[in-house]
């Protein structure tokens, strides 16, 4: 198999002139106002275009896409909560053998499985810790609203601490989920795929390119996209956007990619802004107090700080 | 026409999954589904078999995977047991919703605790309302013709629903028989390519698996339902047709000795054929006994079923799996129920027997056949009764 840095050689990056018009995942769908998840799916779609073979795990997206009618313009299935990832293995694998045994023709169709992110840190982890082990051809997004919205808001290992969700909330002796994230692009680049990247639809045209590299290299590729979800973060639909921007600006969660397993930061933050300015923005870190704030600013430099020699060590001319 | 050969059932297995020309193979081993999945895997890797063989992480990936290359329009295969087939639960409803005609063969196996890796058919009847078609080997030339038969009858286009192929663990998995084994030339005109009536195709796209709002989940099981009644009939028509290709017939529901019977076990799966040897030695004895055996367990084929027991007067209904809490076993409970139905007068007694492994002797069919004649003669009502539990 070439590698992901052949593979983009001739990489044509979408522009802010040449964002595709066409619209897989169209009007039709019933998600809630401001919803970043939805609003990241579409610009997703947008990127892989019309070729796209879709595969949702149970969840938000999956629900107010497919209720009376459906906002998939492209083929799209949905079996489970935990097996999109195995599921796009099949599409795959089955494809695969008919184009050998000229069965169908090979029409560059591109397997796309949506997954949030309890179905993709939780319970579907196993399922997609296989599908990148064995190699196949697809492109997995993890839309990232950092809770299980879709039963009502709880708790999932995605959850950031100090966030409040049914399943974590303060009291007495909580200050809501006790638990860091998990860091599942970094458990992703752990399986050696050829690509790996994180991205925040307030940078609306990395987001695209970022998909669109994925779907073109042949392996699996893993997207992390970091969704804002107004209903379970407490916030005011019209903030979404500002705070995409607002996490990656205070470095809670850093743009970059994993080509080949080389470490690059596609969003270099020199000033960061203070933590706190970011989770202010969401009523779901209302209660922390001023030590848990610091705690939290404390581990995220130390964590940013981490990514930067990965880069530097995997990338040293970058 | 075929070979004749000597051939441990498993093999024979992947084998006729070889010629059935699958696409697709995903599975996970367990005991005792190995022997087929390991034998796929060589076909597949000495070029034998042009497919993908998927190494899944699980069993709820391998029928996911399925799930996912049969919506992909790929002719697609994966076998099973025990607590594999448990942990593909959840799926196993979605196959048969999303009308996929995936074939699987599950070795029948206990389920934990304790673990045990012996035969019998607990697995399978926690599985009985699945809504697949699923039919009982006896041996193991009904183990390749159910198969063929199961790919055939799974993606004709009047049924498109997965099919089980239940074959006894170990009893029948792990022996080796005498078996006919097709041409590929038989088998391709028996079955040609498979045509999906709709797949995951960007030129005509569709979307699969959507949610059931309450206004139309009734009326998709109800679709559901039909479509598995319906398959009865293709069910017959397609073993018609390989009893003309291959000169073997099958029937829903076999008799054996019955005609003048006051007494019939109705058995499944391998044990049919000790019952019939049991049944050979009561009758040298002067008992009138005979055999039902139930090829065809989902859809039930109630008309046949009721034919063939018109004749008798006592049913000894011999289950190989419990049900905790009912006095009677899966089986048991069914086909009571089916009788009172029809308004039947036959006696119903109920055995539990072979669990996990426990063999099952002819003198103990004579044991049953007693007791059962002395309730049946009391006209009392006869609670479900384990064979051979060590007090
Ligand atoms: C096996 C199983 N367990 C639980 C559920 C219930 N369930 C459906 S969606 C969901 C949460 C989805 O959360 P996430 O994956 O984060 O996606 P989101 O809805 O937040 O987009 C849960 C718990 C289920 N469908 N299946
Ligand atoms: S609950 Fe959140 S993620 Fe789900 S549709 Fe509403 S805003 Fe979007």
């Amino acid at each position: 198999m070439i590698s992901a840095a052949e593979a983009l050689k001739d990489f044509q990056k979408i522009t802010p002139k040449t964002i595709p018009l066409v619209e897989p995942f169209s009007k039709g769908h019933r998600a809630c106002q401001g919803c970043g998840e939805v609003l990241a799916l579409r610009m997703a779609a947008k990127a892989v275009g019309m070729d796209m073979i879709a595969v949702s795990a149970t969840g938000c997206m999956e629900i107010i896409s497919s209720s009376y009618q459906t906002a998939w313009e492209t083929p799209w299935i949905h079996v489970a909560f935990e097996n999109a990832a195995a599921v796009a293995s099949g599409v795959e694998a089955g494809r695969k053998a008919m184009i050998r045994k000229g069965k169908i023709k090979d029409n560059g169709s591109k397997i796309v499985a949506f997954a949030g992110d309890g179905a993709t840190a939780d319970i579907g982890l196993q399922a997609l810790s296989g599908a990148l082990e064995r190699g196949h051809d697809f492109t997995y997004i993890c839309l990232d609203n950092e809770a299980y919205m879709n039963t009502g808001i709880q708790r999932s290992s995605s959850t950031p601490f100090g966030a409040m969700t049914t399943t974590s909330p303060p009291g007495k002796v909580s200050k809501g989920q006790m638990t860091w994230k998990k860091n599942m692009p970094m458990i992703a680049a752990a399986h050696n795929i050829p690509y790996v990247a994180t991205a925040s639809p307030a940078w609306h045209v990395d987001l695209m390119n970022k998909v669109k590299k994925a779907v073109s290299i042949p392996g699996p590729a893993y997207i992390h996209i970091y969704s804002p979800c107004p209903t379970g973060w407490r916030c005011p639909p019209e903030t979404s956007i500002e705070t995409a921007r607002k996490v990656v600006q205070s470095k809670v969660f850093p743009l970059f990619e994993v080509i080949d397993g080389q470490f690059i930061l596609t969003r270099d933050i020199k000033k960061p802004i203070p933590v706190e300015e970011y989770l202010k923005t969401q009523r779901r870190f209302g209660h922390l107090k001023p030590e848990d704030v610091a705690y939290i600013q404390k581990r995220v430099d130390a964590d940013y700080d981490r990514l930067l020699k990965l880069v530097q060590a995997t990338n040293p001319e970058a | 026409m075929g070979r004749r050969v000597g051939l441990e059932v498993s093999l024979a297995c992947a084998e006729v999954v070889g010629l059935c020309n699958a696409d697709v193979v995903a599975a996970y081993p367990i005991t005792p589904q190995t022997h087929i999945v390991e034998h796929l895997s060589e076909m597949v890797a000495d070029g034998h078999l042009d497919a993908e063989f998927v190494p899944v992480e699980s069993e709820h990936s391998a029928m996911s995977c399925c799930v996912g290359s049969s919506a992909a329009g790929a002719r697609t295969f994966t076998s099973t047991s025990s607590q594999g087939l448990a942990l593909m639960h959840e799926i196993l409803f979605i196959a048969a919703s999303l009308r996929l005609p995936i074939v699987m063969a599950v070795a029948n196996r206990s389920l934990s605790g304790p673990i045990s890796i012996w035969n019998d058919h607990s697995d399978i009847m926690a599985e009985r309302d699945i809504g697949w078609i699923q039919t009982f080997a006896e041996n193991g030339q009904e183990v390749v013709d159910l198969t063929m038969h199961a790919f055939k009858v799974a993606e004709d286009k009047r049924v498109c629903l997965p099919v089980a192929v239940n074959l006894d663990g170990f009893i029948l998995t792990h022996v080796i028989e005498p078996i006919e084994l097709p041409d590929q030339e038989e088998v391709d005109a028996y079955l040609p390519s498979f045509e999906p009536s709709q797949s995951l195709d960007t030129a005509n796209p569709i979307s699969m698996g959507i949610v059931g709002m309450p206004e139309i989940y009734t009326e998709a099981k109800k679709a559901n339902a039909v479509a598995l009644e319906e398959s009865y009939e293709v069910i017959k028509e397609h073993w018609a047709g390989l009893a003309e290709k291959f000169g073997r017939t099958y029937k829903p529901i076999e008799t054996y000795r019955t005609d003048d019977a006051d007494t019939v076990f109705v058995t499944m799966g391998s044990l049919g054929e000790t019952t019939m040897s049991a049944v050979d030695q009561m009758r040298d004895d002067g008992i009138k006994v005979g055999q039902v055996r139930i090829r065809l367990w989902r859809p039930f084929p109630v008309e046949d079923f009721m034919e063939a027991i018109a004749g008798a007067k006592t049913l000894i209904v011999i289950d190989r799996a419990l049900s905790p809490g009912l006095p009677a076993g899966p089986v048991g409970t069914e086909l009571r129920g089916l009788l009172y139905a029809k308004g039947a007068k036959q006696y119903v007694a109920n055995f539990v027997c072979g669990l996990g492994g426990r063999d099952v002797t002819r003198s103990q069919f004579v044991e049953m056949y007693q007791t059962a004649t002395k309730a049946a003669a009391s006209g009392e009502e006869m609670t479900c009764q384990m064979v051979g539990v060590k007090e």
